[in-house]
């Protein structure tokens, strides 16, 4: 969703969700490469076709949204950023990086006892990353929510021939 | 409410403030000064407020550069007389309060005006910039509070915005789908001092609203395939609401359906949309709606709705409503196609717009002859009814005595509940523009208040409020005004001693237990007119009702009328909540 980085624009936003009832799963905000202009990303689980053009449409009706995208059926690009702090002695620390190793996580901050991992994919693989390494003992951990590009090519939809149907 | 008192930082700003407006004058200096100029640009001639700490440079401003200002005795009133001042206007209503108390008591007529689609552009004051968020005296974050009820909100963070806000503020009340404004101004922005070299090319600046584009003119396609379904329907219906009037196209609507002989039936709030005694107007549908009218929609082969929402007093049970019936659907907003009612033709548009592409097109009609005899039938035998009281007065009659005395012109407002769907029912409206009602939020306290907006907006026109003997009680203090200002208002009291509507559901859904909605003791309106330096009259039989409606009602007084009726009369007919119209009980006599 595309909107004008006007203060409370993004009050105005979830308090619509809020009054429509919609549950919000996640959500990511930030500026764009225009002037003024903030891009937000929502992951929302919606009943049916009908509240979703709903939410779709009281969305856009505010004076501040300029686009609202529904991009679930899209070809995207979904990225999620996690600081998971695990407990880490040093008799463990080799085993465990050579495990998430396929995660291509960064260490970004060490103690004696305490690792801590950052790892960026979509939503699915850092579930992944966290459910490896629970068992030695997560101490923290944040989620940046899931923000999302829509790839440039689209798959194009192959009209069937009406003779085939 | 309580004055603010000012700081010593205040008083240095004031100063200096003061002391700036000696060097220059004749231009607008603070923010308050180019605040009450933006009015004047918008060609503002009345304002509606409560003076209070966070807007006294508000107020100064307007002692220097004078709009009209009507001072209620609260700012609930002050908002209901915009809104009733904006419904019979059809432009935005201005309003002022101050911060804090001020501002929460605009409230309920915020929410009214935003689910009514009434245009007002609302100024509250609040707490300097710096104490924002403090805790300060006579603070509320009235952003906060009216973002879910406003259709769009400003709160001023500098001084050289002004006029562009205000401007943008208008323009947004009254377009597309109209509703109330707010703008926030904090107190030191009103003292702050202008770039008056941004005066002349702000006021000339164009709008700049990427995010706000209305469409008002139809899709031809949408245009073409509503005609198809026009003309191939048999049992067409057009249902004609608030949006017809926002759009100005009674006119229209009434060439449309003249010219394809299509019955015409009307939402609450889209009465007067058609003369309310035309031949091709089959009444008000919904809850308390006529029976032709219900009955009407159930058999439609095509149901034609223009600038209604399909709301659940109209509905009933949405998915048994109009079960025969192709929608058609015409709306300025397009959130409300599909929202309630699926639609197989939506036509996002300005009424008139439609209306006039429609009518622009010479096609065949369908042949309705058939279905506007069965209607026809209908109407006869299903008019609305009561069974006369040899005692008491029915609140029926009151109200048809109101209306033949008044010929159907008067302008008339009213509160909620059991008065003002008899009002509906029996004061059949000869133009547009003469109904005020809170429909959607059913804000009981409206009526009265608006009637004093509506006779500030039209000052040669009777207005005639009905209110509850409950409902007056919300905002009578009022009265002050009619006195003051010498307005004629007309306010006719159905005096039922009771929470009428409440009454009649507890008698109907919970075995007749009354509970908390009997007023046993009520003050003596006759008397408390008098003490408001009103006139006070009182009905008690049927006998004088004529005698002393006639003399009370053409008279060029403000009067106020208790006129005691039945307590326990109902409302019939009636589509109990969450039924089928089809379930519509009370038709006939019982």
């Amino acid at each position: 969703m595309t909107v004008l980085n006007q203060s409370g624009v993004l009050n105005r936003v979830t308090g619509l969700l809020m009054k429509r009832q919609f549950n919000i799963e996640s959500i990511t905000v930030g500026h764009t490469e225009q002037h003024n202009i903030s891009k937000m990303t929502f992951v929302v689980h919606v009943a049916d076709e009908n509240k979703l053009e709903q939410l779709i449409k009281q969305l856009s009706k505010q004076i501040d949204v300029l686009k609202v995208n529904d991009i679930t059926e899209k070809s995207i690009v979904l990225r999620e950023l996690a600081l998971v702090k695990v407990v880490s002695p040093a008799a463990l620390r080799h085993e465990m990086n050579s495990i998430v190793e396929p995660f291509r996580p960064q260490i970004i901050d060490t103690s004696k006892n305490v690792v801590t991992y950052q790892v960026v994919g979509d939503p699915d693989k850092i579930d992944a990353f966290i459910e490896l390494i629970r068992p030695y003992g997560i101490k923290g951990m944040t989620r940046t929510g899931v923000t999302a590009s829509v790839r440039e090519t689209q798959p194009t939809e192959t009209p069937q021939l009406s003779i085939l149907k | 409410m309580t004055a603010n008192v000012s700081t010593t930082n205040e008083k240095i700003d004031m100063n200096a403030t003061a002391k700036a407006q000696q060097q220059v004058t004749n231009k607008p200096r603070n923010g308050a000064d180019v605040l009450i100029q933006a009015l004047h640009d918008q060609k503002v001639d009345i304002v509606f407020g409560y003076p209070g700490g966070a807007v006294l440079h508000v107020y100064d401003a307007l002692y220097r550069n004078p709009i009209r200002h009507i001072l209620t005795r609260h700012e609930q009133g002050a908002i209901h007389a915009a809104e009733g001042y904006a419904r019979v206007l059809n432009k935005p209503g201005v309003v002022i309060a101050t911060s804090g108390p001020g501002a929460t008591n605009l409230v309920t007529g915020i929410a009214d005006a935003m689910i009514d689609s009434i245009p007002l552009v609302i100024f509250t004051g609040q707490v300097a910039t710096d104490v924002i968020g403090s805790d300060a005296f006579q603070e509320a974050d009235i952003m906060g509070i009216t973002t879910p009820i406003t259709k769009h909100n400003y709160q001023v963070q500098d001084v050289n915005d002004i006029p562009r806000i205000v401007k943008e503020a208008f323009h947004i009340a009254n377009s597309g789908r109209k509703g109330p404004v707010l703008i926030d101004f904090p107190k030191n922005i009103s003292y702050s001092l202008f770039d008056e070299a941004l005066a002349e090319a702000s006021r000339d600046e164009e709008l700049n609203l990427p995010g706000y584009q209305p469409n008002t003119k139809p899709n031809f396609l949408q245009i073409q395939k509503a005609i198809q379904a026009i003309g191939e329907a048999k049992r067409p219906l057009v249902l004609a609401g608030a949006g017809v009037l926002f759009a100005d196209a009674r006119q229209e609507l009434t060439e449309f359906a003249e010219k394809y002989k299509l019955p015409v039936i009307n939402t609450l709030l889209g009465l007067g949309t058609i003369h309310g005694q035309h031949e091709l107007n089959y009444g008000m549908a919904g809850m308390h709606g006529a029976a032709v009218a219900n009955d009407a929609i159930q058999k439609a082969d095509l149901l034609i709705n223009i600038g209604a929402r399909f709301d659940d007093r109209l509905t009933g049970d949405t998915k048994l409503f109009a079960p025969n019936a192709a929608i058609i659907h015409i709306d300025i907003d397009p959130a409300e196609i599909g929202k309630n009612i699926p639609t197989d033709i939506p036509i996002v548009a300005d009424a008139k717009e439609a209306l006039k592409a429609l009518l622009k097109k010479d096609f065949d009609g369908p042949d309705t002859t058939e279905w506007l005899n069965f209607l026809d039938e209908k109407k006869e035998n299903t008019p609305y009814w009561y069974v006369e009281d040899e005692k008491e007065i029915l609140p029926q009659q009151i109200i048809e005595m109101v209306h033949s005395i008044t010929n159907g012109d008067a302008v008339v407002t009213t509160d909620v509940g059991q008065h003002q769907m008899w009002a509906a029912q029996y004061y059949k409206l000869n133009h547009d523009h003469q109904w005020v009602t809170s429909g959607g939020l059913g804000t009981m306290g409206f009526g009265f208040p608006a009637a004093i907006g509506a006779q500030f907006a039209k000052a040669d026109k009777k207005v005639i409020t009905f209110v509850g003997d409950a409902g007056f009680q919300m905002t009578l203090q009022e009265l002050a005004l009619l006195n003051e200002f010498k307005l004629p208002v007309k306010v006719v009291i159905i005096n039922n001693g009771a929470l009428g509507m409440v009454r009649q559901w507890q008698e109907l859904f919970y075995d007749g237990r009354y509970s908390q909605s009997i007023m046993p003791v009520q003050p003596d309106f006759v008397k408390l007119a008098e003490a408001y330096g009103v006139k006070g009259y009182r009905i008690n039989t049927i006998d004088e009702a004529q005698t002393i409606l006639e003399e009370a009602l053409n008279s060029d007084e403000p009067v106020v009328i208790d006129a005691r009726v039945k307590q326990l009369e109902n409302v019939y007919p009636m589509v109990p909540a969450g039924k089928s119209l089809d379930d519509i009980v009370g038709v006939k006599k019982f």
